[in-house]
């Protein structure tokens, strides 16, 4: 299956490991990824604290470039897939909204009549691909290895994944079609605070603390999660998680795609495994 | 918390604060709130707001516009959506908060520096490349807010490029002409309110 890939720009610094780990296994499931020609950046959350038309119009491009070739948009990074996925929705039920977005975009010689279809890649992996292909992959069933479902919250809502914002269970899914366990756990959709890990930090640290403590709770092995920003938080301040909390966390943060390839028995240099604060690396002994 | 009631007098209120967002689709249902509280119980920061979301509402209508425009609550908003989500008369309120801040940023009211200087450094970042650039974004928003923090955030940013996390190279897109002037476009026909 064919698909236009989104990376988006984490993917190309911070959360590398992830572009890494879906380039690893989109082979193996039989994806082809046809990155998206001259895409930009989003907006992010930043956009929208300063221009609404600006942030429609970033996503709308994005839109407008696909459309050309048919093919449906996939994003691994949870905030664009938001994006893309508001913007279309708006542009369908505000025709106002719409107007003033078609003027910018004919500003750069670009129109885009909407109709293009965003999923994310976690949503692409368990409904395209399938849970029964991804089953025949596994190589080194993740036995008894337990995983923390961190879905966060753009993937959830509210243009999201699935009709059940609250109850997603399409990440358990996948984590148990690897062989490994999915403990229960609640904090699955609350947030970890995105950008105000840059301009409220104490909050920032508090939302992760609470997603570590849930998932040391449970009794988790590792946290999997579905977006850069959820693990660039829990990961790389972690440290500072538990300065500020005198705790002693060291859990692992693993996007999903990294764990289908360690089923699948892929090397995990090609998975980026080790660009992380508390390495995953250690969960390699898991299962095989 | 001081115990004396605040006396308002009708020529402080200023009931357009509703009228100057309402452009924004969707924004005009604050009107339906009912106060049920389910933003306030539902949100995962309320706790450190002293207007929560469901006050902000209320304060909104009431004409209280100083103390909504100046109050942390709209800075404290992760805009992650939960709110939103669970409303049950459907009012997106996280378009709301977004509409507050925009406003609050152009009118430079208190607590909006931080924001502001994050948000202006990444629009700046994606004028010139098209993308964002994550060591640029870092090292710039630090310089606006707090120069003298570099000492405590250099650490995690050594670290990030150990992993090979933050490429110094930045990609700038192939039309990024035509880009600029789609933002340039859009910021003439956005920024209303």
């Amino acid at each position: 299956m064919k698909v236009a890939y989104y990376p988006g720009c984490s993917l190309h610094a911070t959360a590398r490991a992830y572009d890494e780990s879906v380039r690893a296994i989109a082979g193996p499931v039989g994806l082809e990824l046809e990155e998206v020609d001259d895409w930009n950046c989003c907006g992010a959350t930043a956009y929208m604290n300063v221009n609404e038309i600006m942030s429609f119009s970033l996503s709308a491009r994005n839109l407008a470039l696909v459309a050309k070739t048919g093919l449906p948009i996939v994003a691994p990074c949870s905030a664009c897939y938001a994006n893309l996925r508001k913007t279309e929705k708006y542009l369908s039920e505000f025709p106002a909204l719409k107007s003033k977005v078609d003027q910018a975009l004919a500003a750069g010689g670009i129109r885009y009549d909407g109709g293009v279809v965003a999923k994310h890649m976690l949503e692409t992996i368990v409904e395209d691909v399938g849970l029964d292909k991804v089953r025949s992959l596994v190589k080194h069933p993740l036995t008894g290895l337990k995983v923390a479902p961190y879905y966060g919250c753009q993937i959830a809502r509210p243009y999201g994944i699935q009709e059940n914002g609250e109850e997603p269970v399409m990440l358990e899914q996948l984590i148990e079609a690897l062989g490994a366990t999915a403990v229960p756990y609640p904090m699955k959709t609350v947030c970890c605070g995105g950008s105000l890990m840059g301009t409220r930090e104490e909050l920032a640290l508090r939302l992760c603390r609470n997603i570590l403590l849930c998932a040391q709770q449970a009794g988790a092995d590792c946290i999997a999660v579905t977006c850069p920003l959820c693990q660039m938080n829990v990961d790389t301040y972690q440290g500072r998680v538990n300065s500020a909390y005198g705790t002693s966390f060291r859990i692992p943060t693993v996007y999903f795609s990294q764990l289908m390839g360690l089923a699948f028995g892929l090397d995990a240099k090609a998975l980026g495994l080790s660009r992380a604060e508390v390495p995953a690396t250690a969960l390699l002994a898991t299962g095989t | 918390m001081s115990t004396q009631p605040t006396v308002l007098y009708e020529k402080s209120l200023d009931l357009d604060l509703l009228a100057e967002i309402s452009h924004v689709p969707g924004i005009e249902k604050v009107r339906h709130c009912i106060q049920c509280g389910t933003c306030t119980g539902s949100c995962p920061v309320s706790w450190a707001m002293e207007d929560t979301p469901r006050k902000v509402f209320a304060l909104i209508r009431a004409g209280m516009r100083d103390r909504v425009l100046d109050g942390t609550a709209i800075w404290t908003c992760a805009s992650c959506y939960q709110c939103g989500a669970r409303c049950p008369k459907e009012i997106r309120i996280t378009e709301v908060m977004y509409a507050l801040k925009r406003r609050a940023i152009r009118e430079g009211r208190e607590h909006s520096k931080s924001a502001q200087a994050l948000s202006k450094s990444f629009v700046r970042l994606v004028t010139k490349y098209g993308r964002n650039h994550e060591i640029s974004l870092m090292a710039e928003f630090m310089m606006r807010t707090r120069p003298f923090g570099a000492l405590r955030e250099a650490p995690i940013g050594m670290k990030l490029m150990k992993q090979g996390r933050l490429p110094l190279g930045a990609h700038r897109i192939r039309d990024i002409e035509g880009l600029r002037r789609i933002i340039a476009k859009a910021e003439e026909l956005g920024g209303q309110e």
